[in-house]
């Protein structure tokens, strides 16, 4: 046979999990974006969900509060029809001395199929990818990763430009303690994007320079050339007072309002991964702001959690899992 | 490798089955083409201008994946999505599914449930360009532009312009 047979798409790298940005290549990102663009209509259909997954169990394991996030998982899972168990820290075997990896392996027992892990110790879902069987998706560790973000920032960018090669994208504030803007920076520069970093010097990260970013401390003199201006949320609950001045302070110094809305470009676009400490790094101006896309984001967040979720679970179940599970 | 049909049969075929659709929807007035990708959404279009032909009105066309509703994803691999456009709400409209080559029939099963899921439609249904048997589900066509009888373990392959750049049908033998 000379001619093909089949569509001519490059299959990407099957997925075992999604630990950090740096684990996926370019064609298994474009292949996400390119699932999620496809699941986004179906929260609109008169039948908001699709069979996929009937059958298959996703736990939730959240041992850090987050509201929305988990939410998010939680639509992403039952839209695609797998049933979801939560299991919190509070009241939980964790906080009678559990170790993580005994309460997953109790998990895959019970016949788990995928664990989604938010945790405060950076590098747990790397741990406890390595030692189960069943997929992990990393809903964010410490100061570490947080790749779901990253990908509903980047679909969301490219629903507003068609690619990211060449965009300017500048990242503000809380660089430190922040597992989005790791992934982010890490995902924006595999698309093409150049990084900007911006922030109060004792929040950017020591080891920056191997980034591959540019830093800067003059957020006035760079805001009018940006594609992209992304503000990190204050992570009050992070750090120690020490970090940084007060928050009226930080609002004035590294926060988006009128002044900084009127010296950006009309076409320039503002992201914030949310909850937005509104009057922090963004006013209430900012937040009204045409060229703010945090509901956008918050709504692509879920066919973006759905297509990592399809490709993590719509295929052949391992052997371990089938054990289990039979 | 057989050849079984060219671009000129192709053809031929495709008019027949633009006046078959027309006659059995009693006219052109509330039908909706969905080809299933890949190569149903190019035949639903050249039906859909053949239809066009025929009462003077070219019917919407659109395209419907099926891959959220299979009942095999945990026998394959991962399965590139394809895309759903669907142009007008299809409740209450007269729904042709549109696909190059029916089989098993578990590809219509899983499109009967995502037409569902995009409302009731009045009617739904199914034209092929070829019907090669062997089915695993009480599913049939209502249009088919050729019966091809052909042994389990051949592969029927239908190529298409806009896809592989010919129109033919070819059979390749058990490997």
């Amino acid at each position: 046979m000379t001619a093909a047979t089949a569509p001519t798409v490059s299959a990407p790298a099957p997925l075992t999990d999604l630990v950090a940005i740096r684990d996926l290549d370019r064609a298994q990102v474009d292949d996400l974006l390119a699932v999620a663009a496809e699941l986004l209509p179906i929260a609109r259909r008169e039948r908001a969900t699709v069979p996929t997954l009937r059958g298959r169990i996703v736990c939730n394991l959240f041992l850090e509060d987050s509201t929305r996030t988990r939410l998010s998982f939680d639509l992403a899972a039952k839209r695609l029809s797998a049933d979801v168990v939560a299991f919190t820290a509070e009241g939980s075997s964790v906080s009678k001395g559990e170790s993580l990896l005994d309460t997953a392996q109790t998990l895959m027992a019970l016949g788990v199929d995928l664990v989604v892990l938010r945790t405060s110790s950076a590098g747990a879902p790397v741990q406890l990818a390595r030692q189960l069987d069943i997929p992990v998706l990393n809903a964010g560790d410490g100061w570490h990763q947080h790749p779901t973000q990253a990908l509903l920032d980047a679909f969301t960018l490219l629903q507003h430009r068609p690619i990211l090669e060449g965009a300017r994208i500048l990242i503000v504030g809380d660089v430190l303690h922040s597992r989005v803007a790791r992934s982010d920076v890490e995902l924006f520069r595999l698309l093409g994007a150049d990084v900007t970093l911006v922030a109060p010097p004792t929040l950017l990260p020591t080891d920056v320079s191997a980034w591959g970013v540019t830093t800067t401390a003059d957020l006035d003199g760079v805001l009018p050339d940006l594609d992209v201006v992304y503000v990190l949320r204050l992570q009050k609950e992070r750090m120690h007072r020490a970090f940084l001045p007060p928050t009226g302070e930080y609002a004035a110094t590294w926060g988006i309002g009128p002044a900084r809305l009127a010296s950006m470009r009309p076409d320039a676009l503002l992201m914030h991964p949310g909850p937005v400490n509104r009057g922090v790094e963004l006013s209430s101006a900012a937040l009204e702001d045409p060229r703010c896309l945090v509901q956008e984001q918050v709504t692509n967040g879920i066919a973006v959690r759905m297509a990592c979720l399809y490709r993590l679970l719509a295929g052949p179940r391992s052997e371990a899992a089938r054990e289990v599970t039979v | 490798m057989r050849r079984l049909l060219d671009a000129d049969d192709v053809a031929r075929m495709l008019r027949r089955l633009a006046h078959e659709i027309v006659e059995g929807a009693g006219g052109a007035y509330d039908l909706v083409l969905l080809g299933i990708p890949s190569r149903g959404v190019p035949l639903a279009e050249r039906l859909a201008d053949a239809i066009g032909g025929i009462e003077g009105t070219v019917p919407p066309v659109g395209g419907l994946d099926v891959t959220l509703y299979r009942d095999d994803l945990d026998r394959r691999g991962p399965l590139p999505l394809g895309a759903t456009e669907v142009p007008v709400d299809v409740a209450d409209r007269t729904v042709v599914l549109v696909d190059d080559v029916l089989y098993t029939g578990r590809t219509i099963r899983a499109a009967l449930d995502a037409v569902s899921a995009l409302g009731r439609p009045a009617r739904v249904r199914l034209a092929v360009l070829v019907d090669r048997g062997h089915r695993e589900l009480p599913i049939r066509a209502d249009h088919v532009g050729k019966n091809l009888p052909t042994a389990p373990g051949e592969r029927v392959v239908v190529r298409v312009d806009e896809v592989d750049g010919v129109d033919e049908v070819v059979v390749e033998p058990a490997p």
